[in-house]
């Protein structure tokens, strides 16, 4: 049976195919300004890529803060449901799963079966998402992608005042002008953007397998301020962008077969 | 005086507010011992009145610095509002 | 004839910066000269005054060094007048960078400072003031002696603060001391700016001027917006007549007549400059002071 899960973010849409418990193909898009069109594209491209056509996929579930823009899908599915059940797939230990995507965080605690039992979310402020790394490597002018992998190469602890993202630019322009280095600047926006979610993920309580979802995942700075903060190794996927769409896509194929 | 410490950004409402009317009677202030996280403090307000506040360092960030006391799972007492024998300590969230 | 501007990339957050003083007035004969500072994170003010009433001010952009931007806001309001340093009485620092102001001879938290002043600006029939700073939002409430009822402050969001409508008055290009009224040049009021957040505001008002939304209507969309955001504090806080409101944003036209339509609430109109509230209730705060012995 074939099924497919199409997760709109704010950022980017993310389609998996699958089919019998494997996967066929997956293909992200800019989400832009228009979703729908963002979805159709990334849909047409990943069936276009598995060489299934459009009337063999049995069942196809939405998610992600544009899930109503999808007019081919079934159904839809939230956010937290897909994450878990995606996370779960690809590490049937993980019990906690933390997904920080550009504009929402959200910690999820869940059971064996990936299950929910409890969640808290971020959202709607930058400060508490991926957008906040991304200004603040602006105001580095930094690439987004070196953030991480420059904050490796620093050990200290330097406290950032600002909540804010937009005050926060300020408080990184500043840290530049008394010649604080890049990589400490660096470090330091990935331990307060970390300290953020792990206050989040303490409320719903931490447990063992610790896993990290959703596109900040690729960042290996913040992956490492959280599994310090948390004293916790944290496993992360080869592709974290794609595990809401593959819980979509598993969830379709569960439902599909009644 | 009421006192709102706290913020609003676009995740929700979070502020603590202290009646400094009834604060300033209050001889031992059991609030700031029962914070386990060191979010209140006792000083001396414009109007030279011995009051709660929350220290300057939580102010933009109270709604991560409470986080402890309320966990997703359950509605247990807060406990500097219930240390407040006077009630002139509230939550907002 | 055509200028070429584009050689430096405007600025277009930046107001202009001023100073004044009572030519009429003698400091010589007064009293006490009290002084007050209130160092913000985006601007400073400095107030001086004879016996209690206004005699000079300014107010420029904080510079990285908060004690030097105290000292030369202060030197700034002094200037033509024939005033030294050491003619001031008392003076009081107020603001952000309160602990910065080295003359100074107490701090003040802003919140009561803004409470004092907007009582003597307004006059003692003011119960609530709204401050929109450069990087804050202050919803107080005060009695007739300016004495502070209850308060909320916001500085943590830039959301509902100067710095947030800097953010748009860059990406629109349009400068800042216009804003304001360009934001009223629309048929229809459109749908507020639905993000709070700056950043995903940025992020929608980016995506509505490539679905072809004329400048105007997107500020109008954000001044509302915002409007709403700061309606929203003060009713945390309690409104009472009367209702003034103080800051940088006092002059934006389409912020202040918004939060007036949406309170269903007259401003009292400014009889001076609305961004010295904090300042000027400082200087008051050194009058006082003098006057109780503890100057």
């Amino acid at each position: 049976m074939i099924t497919a899960g199409v997760d709109v973010g704010n950022k980017y849409t993310k389609v998996v195919v699958m089919k019998d418990g494997q996967v066929l193909s997956k293909y992200m898009v800019l989400s832009g300004f228009d979703q729908q069109q963002a979805a159709e594209e990334a849909y047409t491209r990943a069936l276009a890529e598995a060489g299934v056509a459009r009337e063999e996929v049995r069942c196809v579930l939405a998610t992600g803060a544009g899930k109503g823009a999808v007019t081919f899908a079934n159904d839809t599915i939230t956010e937290v449901g897909a994450d878990a059940k995606g996370a779960v797939f690809l590490f049937p230990s993980g019990r906690t799963i933390i997904d920080v995507g550009a504009e929402e965080g959200r910690a999820i605690k869940c059971d064996e079966k990936g299950r929910i039992v409890d969640f808290a979310i971020n959202e709607k402020c930058a400060a508490g998402a991926g957008s906040f790394t991304e200004a603040m490597a602006r105001a580095l002018e930094v690439p987004l992608e070196e953030m991480g992998p420059l904050a490796l190469q620093s050990s200290k602890v330097i406290p950032m005042n600002a909540q804010c993202a937009v005050f926060a630019e300020s408080e990184v322009v500043s840290l530049i002008h008394s010649r604080v280095t890049k990589e400490d600047i660096s470090k330091a926006v990935h331990d307060a953007i970390a300290s953020r979610i792990i206050s989040m993920a303490r409320r719903v309580g931490v447990e063992k397998d610790l896993v990290m979802t959703g596109g900040v995942g690729r960042n290996v700075g913040f992956v490492k301020a959280l599994g310090e903060g948390l004293e916790m190794a944290v496993l992360v996927p080869g592709e974290p962008e794609y595990v809401s769409a593959l819980g979509a896509a598993l969830a379709a194929a569960e439902r599909a077969a009644g | 005086m009421f006192a709102n410490y706290g913020y609003k950004d676009g995740s929700g409402e979070f502020f603590i507010s202290v009646d400094t009317g009834r604060c300033a009677g209050c001889p031992d202030k059991g609030c700031v011992e029962a914070c386990p996280e060191q979010v209140l403090e006792v000083i001396t307000d414009d109007y030279d009145d011995q009051v709660i506040a929350v220290r300057e360092e939580h102010r933009k960030k109270i709604k991560y610095s409470c986080a402890p006391c309320k966990p997703t799972g359950g509605t247990k007492e807060i406990p500097c509002v219930a240390a407040c024998r006077l009630g002139g300590l509230r939550h907002s969230w | 004839m055509v200028v070429n501007q584009a050689d430096k990339p405007k600025e277009y957050w930046r107001w202009t910066e001023y100073n004044w003083f009572d030519p009429s007035r003698d400091w010589r004969k007064a009293k006490i000269i009290s002084g007050g500072v209130d160092v913000g994170s985006v601007s400073t003010q400095a107030v001086i005054m004879l016996d209690g009433e206004l005699y000079a001010y300014s107010n420029m952009r904080t510079g990285s060094d908060s004690p030097d931007s105290a000292i030369k806001a202060m030197k700034w309001a002094m200037e033509n007048t024939g005033m030294k340093m050491e003619d001031l009485t008392y003076t009081v620092g107020t603001g952000y960078g309160r602990v910065n102001v080295p003359f100074a001879n107490k701090t003040v938290t802003e919140i009561a400072c803004h409470a004092r002043g907007a009582n003597y600006m307004y006059g003692s029939t003011v119960r609530t003031v709204l401050d929109m700073g450069g990087q804050d939002c202050k919803a107080i409430r005060c009695d007739e002696k300016g004495k502070v009822v209850s308060f909320l402050m916001n500085d943590k969001c830039a959301a509902g603060t100067g710095r947030g409508m800097e953010v748009f008055a860059n990406l629109l290009a349009v400068s800042i001391e216009e804003v304001g009224e360009m934001s009223l040049q629309v048929e229809k009021e459109p749908p507020p700016v639905s993000s709070t957040c700056v950043v995903f505001a940025k992020t929608e008002a980016t995506g509505l001027l490539r679905a072809g939304w004329p400048k105007e209507r997107v500020l109008a969309a954000y001044c509302s917006a915002m409007a709403h955001r700061v309606v929203s504090l003060l009713e945390r806080n309690g409104v009472e007549r009367d209702f003034a409101i103080t800051g940088g944003i006092a002059k934006n036209i389409g912020v202040v007549s918004r939060i007036e339509k949406e309170l269903n609430l007259k401003a009292l109109k400014p009889r001076y400059d609305t961004q010295i509230a904090g300042a000027l209730g400082a200087a008051l705060f050194a009058k006082a002071l003098v006057e109780k012995g503890k100057g």
